[in-house]
């Protein structure tokens, strides 16, 4: 089979849009696609947490949104929840709040997880009944769709579908291959 | 109907009429593909209702399906699963599009199509984008345990979509 393995490449590149962890001039760039409700991306936190850890400064880290709405039926208010953080310039707080508390993504939860971080509580509750950032997560999710993403989570390494397993071995292996340490 | 000698070969490739069929997809109401003649179709055969791939497979196409109607498409699963085992696999999954039952003659469809996996008896993990005269326009076969995401699809509707716009 991995011979007739074709590469699939990111269509949308990395840029001013994204929500971004790590130096722009990292070697290795690590991009997700996620949902805030799916138990594998719940498992995947923990291990990105790890290999950003590991890797410092040598990897930059993105997240899009990729909700499967119809299988989670909290996902895209989260989604957008974090988008909505994200404006208020609190992204990586409320991505770590929803994927720590995947059990917990009501609308109630979404807005203790915002008042906790310091955002402005009108705004945000605004936002989410007014769908503001529906469009934008709608735009990460074609966006990977164009990409060849088939589920969550789907990781790119420097603009390729990595298709491997993503425990914390094989994916530290994997991105300090391409860090060309 | 016509049968396909290769029950596991190749699928029927591009410019091939799409064989016509009716198949079930409730116990009382059959679907015939040449009624959807004036549109595109999309047929996603796939393994069987219940394993975790074909359950991402069609989650993913029910959370695509906005796109897939914006470029005018019909999307309709099949497999060979009988009628009661589809209902119950839409309903856990809050599928919107239908899923026909491949059932009796067991994989005939598939076969007409070259999607017949005949050692395992299932379909295979076959996709077929057919034109508004009834005409396969593409198709493409994945390994069962690769779920083959929808770029595929979404790119060649966009080709038929510009292939009808007047120059």
């Amino acid at each position: 089979m991995t011979a007739e393995q074709e590469i699939v490449r990111l269509t949308l590149p990395v840029g001013e849009r994204d929500h971004i962890q790590g130096p722009a001039t990292a070697p290795v760039t690590l991009v997700e696609y996620g949902d805030y409700e799916c138990p594998h991306c719940g498992r995947a936190y923990p291990i990105v947490k790890h290999v950003q850890q590991r890797l410092d400064n040598r990897l930059r880290f993105v997240f899009r949104n990729f909700p499967l709405a119809e299988s989670h039926p909290h996902a895209e208010h989260a989604a957008e929840a974090a988008e909505a953080a994200a404006a208020q310039g609190h992204f990586w707080e409320m991505h770590d709040a929803l994927f720590e508390n995947q059990r917990a993504l009501g609308d109630e939860h979404l807005v203790r997880y915002a008042a906790a971080h310091g955002l402005d509580r009108e705004r945000f509750t605004g936002d989410m009944s007014e769908h503001t950032y529906a469009p934008r997560v709608r735009e990460d999710f074609m966006s990977g769709v164009r990409s060849g993403v088939n589920g969550t989570p789907t990781f790119f390494i420097n603009g390729v579908r990595y298709d491997d397993s993503w425990d914390a071995e094989t994916l530290l292996a994997a991105l300090q291959a391409a860090s060309g340490a | 109907m016509t049968t396909h000698p290769e029950s596991t070969g190749t699928p029927l490739p591009a410019g091939t009429p799409a064989p016509d069929f009716s198949l079930h997809s409730t116990p009382d109401q059959a679907v015939r593909l040449s009624e959807f003649r004036g549109q595109p179709v999309i047929l996603a055969f796939y393994p069987a209702d219940w394993s975790p791939v074909c359950g991402d497979q069609m989650s993913l196409y029910n959370s695509i399906l906005p796109e897939f109607q914006r470029l005018g498409a019909e999307l309709i699963g099949i497999s060979v699963d009988g009628i009661w085992c589809h209902l119950a696999f839409a309903k856990d999954r809050n599928l919107h599009f239908p899923l026909l039952a491949d059932f009796e003659p067991k994989g005939a469809v598939a076969r007409a199509y070259g999607a017949y996996r005949a050692e395992d008896g299932t379909t295979a993990r076959a996709l077929f984008v057919i034109d508004a005269e009834g005409v396969i326009r593409w198709s493409h076969v994945s390994p069962v345990g690769v779920n083959p995401g929808a770029e595929g699809i979404l790119a060649a509707l966009e080709a038929l979509q510009k292939g009808s716009v007047p120059a």
